[in-house]
């Protein structure tokens, strides 16, 4: 790919404000999806509305991306490099909305959850896969930013251990229901919170490709490692 | 990729029409155009792009050997017209120009009828034995040109009081006339509006039907719309070439992504 300026320097600083449009929208992701899993875990209801409260900006930016991009599409005719950039902020935002989403929904379940006695090891369980579900969306935008083929790679091999994570948890709740049917509701939020966390991987994911895709001009085609065996599950111990 | 394109007319692009082969062009001391190596495809639109004084125009006029004309040119390496080596000694360059048409960058009508225009050329090679015939050459080229509904009846006035557009039309119907199997196009909407633009553009595609189409153009998105396959020249060597699409999205050589992008090469 080549870095050096455009003759029209205007074209320039249209790619430079959509790829700091996406940066903005990832920091806030980032915060929200660390939130999301602190609040649940310290019960803290005021930092679960915060997170709900906050979605609102990721929308309002990826709305303010889609004009961005639908705009440079129509002015600037881009081509090579720079369409790929484009298609690929087009793309990116749109998982970050989802990201977003997702914090927002485990917000809203954590205020149910508060009403329940914990689960134990659950929350914290969930925080970490949330950990590792943020670092793996910094590593990816960080490679976006540095056209980092190889860093986007490492950040695709690692949602198979948010995938672990997500199954064993799956396990563990599953045991919690066995055991006494008045955990199920919230080992039932419980579930849906990993299954979002572990959504969440998979977009983080989707934007490592993202970034193959803008430096080397295709998709990574060898398949990327997945763990996620709970499709399969029956019983705890299956 | 190729299955993608749903809206490719449907042509057997497969046959190689002209290949060239290590083609060097001096202007006398001036080294223009650098060994280069095309095979150009028939029933294909192939677009030659890159800056001013690339040595793409200087290029097309090689295979119609319109730079014999230019007495400090001097052209070696190999151009075959199916399989047929066009600087052999026993190549009359004017039938020559026949099979391969050109089209210029400015509209140049005869200063005659718009019958006579398109007329010229068969009669000048013998291609109708009769008025009649020659009448049928007229309407053909001037319908293929997308022009006989707006000139039919005024075929006796003269050709250089159409519109622009209209007359740059006349010179592909002049072009087209001698049933070329080539034709060349120099820039051939840079002096048009956008409307009879996108007409020209329109006829490119239709003429692909019958022709192998090489154009010129210093309008990257015209080569986008038009060709199905694009060659970047650069300081007179033939940098990348490839499928249009191919080029406008994932070009290999540095200096294709810094000129079709606008940056500077």
């Amino acid at each position: 790919m080549n870095t050096d300026g455009h003759i029209l320097s205007a074209f320039d600083r249209d790619l430079e404000t959509i790829q700091a449009l996406i940066m903005k929208m990832g920091g806030l992701v980032e915060v929200a999806t660390l939130d999301a899993a602190r609040a649940l875990e310290t019960r803290d209801e005021d930092l679960a509305r915060l997170v709900r409260d906050s979605d609102g900006a990721i929308d309002a930016l990826e709305a303010q991306v889609n004009d961005e991009v639908a705009r440079i599409i129509a002015l600037r005719a881009p081509t090579a490099g720079d369409l790929r950039t484009v298609l690929t902020v087009l793309k990116i935002a749109g998982s970050l909305e989802r990201m977003g989403d997702y914090a927002k929904n485990i917000a809203k379940r954590s205020g149910v959850l508060a009403q329940f006695t914990p689960i134990e090891g659950a929350a914290g369980t969930i925080r970490r896969m949330a950990k590792q579900v943020e670092q793996m969306l910094k590593d990816a935008l960080d490679a976006y930013i540095r056209r980092d083929a190889v860093l986007a790679t490492d950040v695709r091999a690692r949602d198979r251990e948010v995938d672990q994570i997500y199954n064993s948890l799956f396990r563990v709740l599953l045991t919690h229901m066995l055991e006494d049917p008045r955990n199920i509701t919230a080992c039932m939020h419980l579930h849906f919170i990993a299954k979002n966390i572990e959504r969440m991987g998979d977009h983080a994911t989707t934007i490592s490709e993202q970034v193959i895709y803008l430096v080397t001009g295709s998709m990574p085609e060898e398949a990327r490692p997945k763990d996620d065996r709970t499709p399969y599950v029956a019983s705890p111990k299956s | 990729m190729n299955d993608m394109r749903l809206t490719e007319r449907a042509v057997n692009a497969e046959r190689t029409k002209i290949a060239a082969r290590g083609v060097q062009v001096h202007y006398g001391q001036t080294h223009a155009l650098k060994d280069v190596d095309v095979d150009i495809l028939d029933h294909t639109v192939t677009a030659f792009i890159g800056p001013s004084g690339c040595g793409k125009s200087t290029f097309l006029r090689c295979l119609n050997r319109m730079n014999d004309t230019i007495s400090v040119c001097r052209v070696t390496g190999d151009i075959r017209l199916d399989g047929e080596d066009i600087y052999d000694r026993r190549i009359d360059p004017v039938q020559l120009r026949a099979k391969v048409g050109m089209v210029f960058q400015k509209p140049n009508p005869f200063p005659k009828s718009i019958y006579d225009n398109v007329a010229y050329g068969p009669r000048i090679h013998g291609l109708a034995r009769n008025k009649a015939e020659l009448d049928e050459i007229v309407e053909t080229s001037l319908r293929r040109a997308a022009l006989w509904n707006e000139v039919k009846d005024r075929l006796a006035a003269p050709g250089t009081g159409l519109s622009g557009g209209q007359q740059q039309r006349l010179c592909i119907a002049r072009a087209v006339a001698t049933s070329p199997e080539v034709l060349l196009m120099d820039e051939p909407c840079s002096a048009l509006d956008p409307i009879a633009t996108a007409q020209v553009e329109e006829l490119i595609d239709e003429l692909r039907a019958n022709f192998s189409v090489v154009i010129v153009t210093h309008s990257m998105q015209q080569a986008a719309r038009v060709s199905q396959r694009t060659a970047f020249f650069h300081l007179g060597h033939l940098v990348e070439y490839g499928d249009t699409t191919q080029i406008f999205t994932k070009p290999s050589d540095p200096r294709t992504e810094s000129y079709i992008t606008g940056r500077i090469g």
